[in-house]
């Protein structure tokens, strides 16, 4: 046993230990394992190769803007990969990628508890993600669907691409969400060692929480609405079509509810990504936890009353707007508050500069610039001059991006010890955060004045005078895509090639990093006993940096 | 959800994971239905008129029959329940076997009551004859709101149906006992949801016309 921290004992590596990884090497022993870290791993995958995907539809989406008119594809081409690029980054990437990969991984962990609560439920919302993602390439590998990854109606009832296919694999993903979702609650609430309090827990945990609590009430709404898209496009039901009395605006209300709080089953986690990091990285308990805390609540519960927003030039009424604006405004004093706290626990922190740091400045820059960009389209009276321009693809891409995305990279970076017992190699780590930084923001930043200057969303021209600024967007998305290739090559590289990591390689208190890196099968030998809350870093008083 | 395995410390922790994880699966099952809810709710306020029609012309007889029959059945899975944690096991097997039956007529007059709408000349999305006679486009979304809804309440019950016959056959093979009744309790609870979605539906499609003169 080594000492890391003044009166902190954590286990010392030792070779030809057995590891949730050498446990067994057949095929078989991960296809139907029920042991929630190969199942994260198994989603990190997963995911991460739907990543790649949709990088390379923003790639040639961003090459066919380097001239007006047609480039390197026809208008029909360029309306399907944009929709196909929306529906992988949103729900094949994004919704399971820092939930259903890291929350698998280390939620069990950070509860101090063997597994989740329903073990074999978690391998079947693995698979059902699976068959899922594979409806979408069906979908794909029949020519895509156009309509926008939000499926308005009545054209997404009529279209002639692959409608069908597409609504079906999203509606099988969202059941893998849910079964996700209600597997986390009841983890969290049943599965806790003993010592771990409501408010002893990670915050991670409690930001899985409230993710859960979204996933599980919002998805089956969006079920629904899929459902009714599907049935409307095959049988020509018309339940959405004015002529048979139906009303298109009530498909956008039904959408719009999942949608919306859709987008907190997308930021909630990186929010918790970004409060496990700033506390190690600064060796200092968080400013103040229960503000984190319950402003992740207050997000998760904000955030269904807000997706009216979406909806300011569909004919609401003045009323509705006004006060649809106003909840969305609530969500960036919740968002506030977390930043803020965030910041304040660095001050007089001991800091040390790490890529997952790093990354962390980033997203503080990206995300608050996003943020209040959503503060200015929650206002009604600007919102009708950016409504479907670029302003919002701006907008949506700071905060999906350039906050989820970049806590992504955060959290990869950070528990990578942890998750495959290699570390990586900080030199090309750093250069890695630069470049993805300055590529995202020269690919972003320019959409913010495009679309203030009029140019539309989902166009396939464009005026002449916007050129330059889409030449600039394009160049950078070559920056971002080289910078995510060359980050996911020296990772894998890595896992393979890397030093071999201690248990506890940043000198964090949180309890993931109490075993050992990789962890055992059975994560604790017997139930453990955590000596100290996960951010007392002032017990003893002066943490020994590592 | 009775997969719940030796990871828990005790039979009476497992039990609480297994009811809260049913207790969150209902409640997303809730809003899975609430959005049909909030179409029907919408709907009926722009088309009051053509939803009384709907309404009135609706097939009252085999609507009320069904409600009688799915709440007996919610009773005798209920009785089940009580006899497994009674000791009676089987008694309970029986009477889950019987809800499962209930259910099966269930089905039996809601495929006869399609059959009928059918021969009226009611198809869902508004086709049929019937809709010459009632031409108001709130009859036509009140239709196919009726086949979507019902529809997919059949589902729920054939599904239902399933887990409770699953139920009766591990309660008699002796893997449901009363020393461990929750698997059985939980499959009750499921089919409740059933019944209860059921309850709001009998309303709506076949007793309150509203104002329609």
């Amino acid at each position: 046993m080594t000492t890391i921290d003044a009166g902190l004992v954590f286990p010392e590596r030792t070779e030809h230990r057995a590891t949730y990884l050498n446990a067994a090497h057949t095929v078989r022993s991960w296809a139907l394992t029920t042991d929630h870290k190969r199942i994260g791993v198994m989603y990190l995958v997963s995911t991460t190769l739907a990543l790649m995907l949709g990088g390379v539809f923003a790639l040639v989406l961003r090459i066919e803007h380097l001239t007006p008119g047609p480039t390197i594809m026809d208008s029909y081409t360029y309306a399907r990969m944009f929709t196909m690029h929306g529906v992988v980054m949103v729900w094949v990437f994004m919704i399971p990628s820092i939930p259903a990969a890291f929350g698998n991984f280390l939620l069990p962990i950070m509860l101090g508890a063997k597994d989740v609560a329903f073990p074999r439920l978690n391998l079947l919302s693995y698979y059902i993600y699976v068959v899922g993602a594979a409806w979408v390439l069906i979908a794909l590998w029949m020519g895509g669907c156009d309509t926008g990854w939000t499926f308005y109606a009545p054209y997404s009832t009529q279209s002639p691409s692959a409608v069908v296919p597409t609504v079906f694999g999203i509606f099988i993903l969202g059941w893998s969400t849910i079964l996700t979702g209600l597997n986390f609650i009841v983890t969290t609430h049943t599965m806790r060692a003993r010592g771990v309090t409501w408010m002893r827990m990670p915050l991670f945990v409690w930001a899985m929480y409230a993710t859960s609590i979204i996933q599980v009430l919002a998805t089956p709404v969006l079920a629904l609405s899929l459902c009714i898209v599907g049935i409307d496009h095959w049988f020509d039901w018309g339940l959405f079509d004015p002529v048979r009395g139906g009303d298109p605006v009530l498909y956008q209300h039904l959408f719009w509810f999942y949608s919306h709080p859709a987008v907190y089953i997308m930021i909630l986690p990186a929010m918790g990504v970004i409060s496990e990091i700033v506390p190690t990285f600064s060796h200092k308990n968080p400013a103040s936890y229960k503000a984190i805390v319950y402003s992740s609540i207050g997000i998760a519960f904000v955030g269904f009353g807000t997706w009216g927003h979406h909806m300011f030039v569909a004919g609401i009424s003045l009323f509705d707007a006004a006060a649809f604006g106003v909840l969305s405004m609530l969500v960036a004093i919740f968002s506030a508050i977390k930043v803020f706290t965030w910041v304040l626990t660095m001050k007089r922190g001991s800091i040390v500069l790490k890529t997952p740091l790093v990354y962390f400045f980033a997203f503080l820059f990206l995300f608050v610039f996003g943020g209040m960009t959503g503060v200015a389209v929650a206002t009604q009276s600007l919102d009708v001059h950016w409504h479907d321009t670029y302003f919002v693809v701006a907008h949506f891409h700071f905060v999906m991006v350039g906050g989820t995305l970049t806590a992504w990279l955060a959290a990869l970076h950070y528990w990578f010890p942890k998750i495959t017992g290699r570390m990586y190699s900080e030199r090309w780590g750093l250069l890695g955060a630069t470049i993805i930084f300055a590529g995202f923001f020269l690919t972003f930043f320019p959409q913010f004045l495009l679309g203030n200057a009029g140019m539309p969303r989902r166009y396939y021209d464009y005026d002449p005078r916007f050129q330059t600024l889409h030449v600039i967007s394009t160049v950078g998305s070559w920056a971002l895509g080289g910078g995510m290739a060359m980050t996911l090559t020296y990772l894998l590289v890595a896992v393979f090639a890397g030093e071999r990591a201690p248990a506890n390689p940043w000198g964090s208190r949180s309890y993931e990093w109490y075993v050992e890196s990789p962890p055992p099968k059975e994560n604790f030998a017997s139930e453990p006993n955590f000596p100290l809350g996960p951010y007392d870093y002032d017990v003893p008083p002066e943490p020994l940096r590592v | 959800m009775s997969d719940a395995s030796a990871d828990f410390e005790s039979l009476e922790k497992q039990a609480h994971a297994a009811s809260l994880g049913m207790w969150v699966f209902v409640a997303s099952e809730f809003l899975f239905f609430a959005g049909f809810f909030v179409l029907y709710a919408a709907y009926r306020v722009e088309h009051p008129r053509g939803f009384g029609v709907g309404v009135e012309t609706n097939t009252l007889a085999y609507g009320t029959v069904n409600t009688a029959v799915l709440l007996v059945s919610s009773y005798t899975v209920a009785l089940g329940v009580h006899a497994l944690r009674n000791g009676r096991a089987r008694a309970a097997a029986g009477l889950t076997a019987l809800t499962v039956l209930f259910g099966g007529c269930f089905l039996a007059i809601k495929t006869a009551e399609y059959l009928h709408h059918f021969r009226e000349g009611i198809f869902p999305g508004g086709a049929g004859d019937f809709f010459v006679q009632h031409p108001d486009p709130g009859t036509k979304i009140f239709y196919t709101l009726y086949f979507c809804m019902t529809g997919l309440h059949a589902i729920h019950v054939t599904v239902g149906m399933g887990i409770l016959a699953w139920l009766a056959a591990r309660v008699l093979r002796g893997s449901v006992t009363p020393y461990a009744p929750h698997p059985l309790a939980l499959g009750a609870v499921y089919w409740h949801l059933v019944d209860l979605v059921w309850i709001f539906l009998w309303p709506l499609f076949y007793l309150v016309p509203g104002n329609v003169r």
